[in-house]
């Protein structure tokens, strides 16, 4: 590799995945597969599975063991947690939140489907679309991730027959068409022979869409800043006076976040918010020196043109897109907890950098997964995805979670022990969707 | 308002690294940022979150290459601000000599105040005894936990990178740690966006990972992008060492060879840098930071698999030293 190559590379996307599936479906076979086959795997972990898989009387090395990091896990031999892979091509980088499919599925699959860019989703081509299949799918669109990739594995199994392959697709197209969701792919694999994993397979001549790596390689990175509004919640003031190490900085103020979504430019017109306080853009500074534009997701520092009160947990915002603040929300949001909801009375808010006291002031009703549809509920319990009005203390800036996934988000915390309750996202992420019908990619 | 200072970088800044608008992403017509300036982006932040909602931070500082770039992120995430928290340094005294020479550098170059917890301190008055097999990376558990009761430290940042090794790949960026120090995997809060849940109850801390979703090979593009000066035992040299147990490891005060053990001089470079008596080196010619980055992305064993004995004790070696408060 010259160093030209090794420029090139840094100049690669990062794309975030989270895996979701079934028991027994296959996918902690497909992650080592796909982990394997991109040479992501290394010697000394291969001699270590080898040498686990021949303890446990197996005849060839469980890829599936790559992912179990835990002792309870490899005890019991189980997976209990998320586990975060990282595997990367000349294309691109990735971030793999692998998602164990049984116990408490549903936490598991919100935590990794909430950052991710797409969920690769398993069914088993012997058994069709399941409950749990719908469910995922449910989820996928509720968190509203870019892109949902259904690998049909086991095609192996069925004698790669197209037409069980061509009625599995089917079925998914519809689901996904109920569910709204934006962009579909699907794919048959044998994630155990690797078959269309990272290469296309002679054995399914019959498909000529890409292998499941091509397809990663080359999804268009679905947030584009330039079509957003911009939003920047304010992480803390930089004001270093004295203690400033250049003597040029001892009146700076600045204010330091990350850009939520969109463009900021300098000579911006902003709205500070909740206050509504209008001022413009005097300078964007990175340590490595002053930006004329940022995007998101970039970490900057906003210089503002008005000496006017702003703190962290303030949004500034582009002025002629600016939300509304509310003491007052509608929001879906997943129960988290072992303890019901009923059984907190004081908790805390937290989104973007704000946090509030709150409390729920009603229960509509609990989504249910398969009809997707909200049924009469009175509690929230674990893995259970409810419709909440929630009333904050201090005004937060909220907007609808379906446009707006950094602004859109929040978490509910329990006051006294900090534990998380439940994750949360305002409005109705499902609503309105429904009708949206896409042509499948199948 | 504009600072004269910054006003003579801009244009620097414009032919060297260019405006992101005239930089074209990977999709086409599409404003993305590439994927180390995202990691540097997502650490800052997590650096912000904690300098903002914690009382008193500390930053766990080695001079390993980890924690090299987490002083490198901490600098640049509160500029033009001094870092608002002092570092750390658990001191095994089985020390690299250029390894602490480049740790007093670097604390008076970023003028930060340096805290170090004395493992020497603890087995000199009988706190802790030395291991039969001499090695002290377990005995930093430890002097971490008390000079975090002491301090009252509420955050900790470690350089820990989930691509390491298998118990850290299910670590959350905020991981608590109850008021005995102790990690309980089973019992994770779920991190959910990038909204990272820091509350604790007093006595309770936080360990904080900025560079969690860092891989090695990240680690070094950047070091290669940033310009980052290192300790020279990461690049390749000529040392006297002895094999043990397949790794190499250097003949100095704590590591002598034993037995039929034969010392030999080679050309070699380290991959991490922890106590000198079980951190071992690998054969490598590789003198600058684009030659160590050929060299990772070539390799076929993983940084501990290669360079570190403590962590082939057993499978759940690090789990088990986490669980009980360790890095």
């Amino acid at each position: 590799m010259t160093v030209t190559a090794v420029r090139n590379h840094a100049h690669a996307t990062l794309l975030r995945l989270a895996t979701a599936g079934s028991v027994d479906d296959g996918k902690s076979t497909l992650v080592g597969r796909l982990l394997h086959d991109t040479k992501s795997v290394l010697a000394d972990q291969l001699d270590a599975l080898e040498r686990v898989s021949r303890n446990r009387g197996l005849a060839h090395a469980d890829l599936a063991l790559l992912t179990d990091g835990l002792r309870a896990e490899r005890e019991q031999g189980i997976t209990i947690d998320v586990a975060y892979r990282y595997f990367a091509t000349a294309e691109r980088s990735f971030i793999l939140a692998d998602c164990p499919g049984h116990v408490q599925y549903t936490r598991n699959t919100v935590t990794g489907a909430s950052t991710a860019d797409a969920v690769i989703l398993l069914v088993d081509a012997r058994k069709g679309v399941l409950v749990q299949t719908r469910r995922h799918m449910a989820v996928a669109a509720l968190l509203r991730v870019p892109y949902v990739i259904v690998a049909v594995n086991k095609i192996d199994l069925v004698g790669f027959d197209e037409a069980t392959y061509a009625g599995v697709a089917a079925d998914l197209a519809v689901v996904a068409t109920e569910l709204g969701l934006p962009d579909l792919r699907i794919i048959p694999v044998s994630a155990l022979d690797g078959d269309n994993v990272v290469d296309r397979s002679a054995r399914t001549d019959w498909y000529d869409g890409p292998s499941l790596l091509e397809i990663l390689e080359t999804l268009p990175v679905a947030d584009d800043p330039g079509e957003e509004h911009f939003r920047f919640p304010v992480q803390l003031t930089l004001r270093p006076q004295e203690a400033a190490r250049d003597v040029a900085h001892r009146e700076y103020r600045g204010y330091a976040g990350q850009i939520a979504s969109g463009v900021v430019r300098v000579g911006d017109e902003v709205v500070v918010l909740p206050s509504g306080r209008r001022t413009t853009i005097a300078g964007i500074d990175t340590a490595d020196g002053e930006l004329v534009q940022a995007f998101a997701p970039r970490s900057v520092t906003l210089r503002l043109t008005d000496d006017i009160d702003v703190a962290r947990g303030d949004l500034i915002a582009d002025a002629s897109s600016a939300p509304e603040p509310t003491r007052d929300l509608v929001a879906t949001v997943c129960w988290l907890s072992d303890v019901p909801l009923s059984k907190h009375s004081r908790m805390l808010l937290k989104h973007t950098t704000r946090a509030t006291r709150a409390i729920v002031s009603a229960v509509d009703g609990v989504l249910d997964l398969d009809a997707v549809q909200i049924v009469p509920a009175q509690d929230l319990g674990l893995n259970d995805i409810g419709r909440l009005r929630i009333r904050t203390a201090e005004p937060i800036v909220a907007e609808p979670y379906a446009g707006h996934r950094r602004t859109g988000a929040f978490l509910l915390i329990d006051a006294q022990t900090g534990q998380t309750l439940a994750a949360g996202m305002v409005g109705d992420p499902l609503a309105g969707e429904a009708a949206q019908a896409e042509q499948w990619d199948i | 308002m504009r600072d004269p200072h910054m006003s003579a970088v801009t244009e620097t800044l414009q032919l060297d690294r260019g405006d992101e608008a005239l930089r074209p992403g990977a999709g086409a017509g599409r404003l993305t940022l590439d994927h180390l300036d995202t990691l540097e982006s997502e650490s800052i932040h997590i650096f912000r979150e904690v300098g903002a909602e914690f009382e008193r931070p500390v930053l766990l500082f080695s001079g390993g290459k980890d924690s090299v770039v987490m002083l490198h992120l901490a600098a640049k995430a509160f500029w033009p601000a001094p870092i608002p928290f002092p570092l750390l340094h658990v001191d095994t005294g089985h020390n690299f000599p250029e390894v602490l020479a480049y740790r007093d550098r670097a604390v008076a170059e970023k003028g930060v105040r340096l805290e170090v917890a004395t493992v020497q301190d603890y087995i000199d008055d009988g706190r802790l005894a030395e291991r039969t097999d001499g090695t002290r990376n377990p005995l930093q558990t430890q002097p971490l936990l008390d000079a975090i009761a002491d301090h009252r430290f509420d955050a900790v940042f470690g350089g820990g990178r989930r691509d390491e090794e298998k118990a850290r790949a299910k670590e959350r960026i905020f991981s608590l740690r109850d008021e005995f120090g102790a990690w309980d995997p089973r019992n994770q809060r779920p991190e959910l966006w990038n909204l990272y849940n820091g509350r604790h109850r007093p006595g309770e801390h936080v360990r904080v990972f900025p560079l969690s979703n860092w891989t090695e090979l990240d680690i070094w593009r950047y070091i290669a992008r940033e310009g980052i000066d290192l300790p020279e035992l990461y690049y390749a040299h000529e040392r006297e060492v002895f094999e043990r147990d397949g790794m190499l490891l250097a003949v100095g005060p704590v590591s002598q060879p034993r037995g039929t053990e034969t010392v030999v001089t080679k050309q070699v470079r380290y991959r991490t840098v922890g106590d000198m008596s079980c951190t071992g080196a690998v054969e490598s010619g590789a003198e600058t930071v684009g030659e160590v980055i050929v060299e990772v992305a070539a390799t076929r064993l993983t940084e501990r698999g290669a360079t570190r004995a403590d962590d082939r004790i057993s499978e759940a070696a690090m789990e088990d030293r986490k669980k009980e408060g360790y890095f």
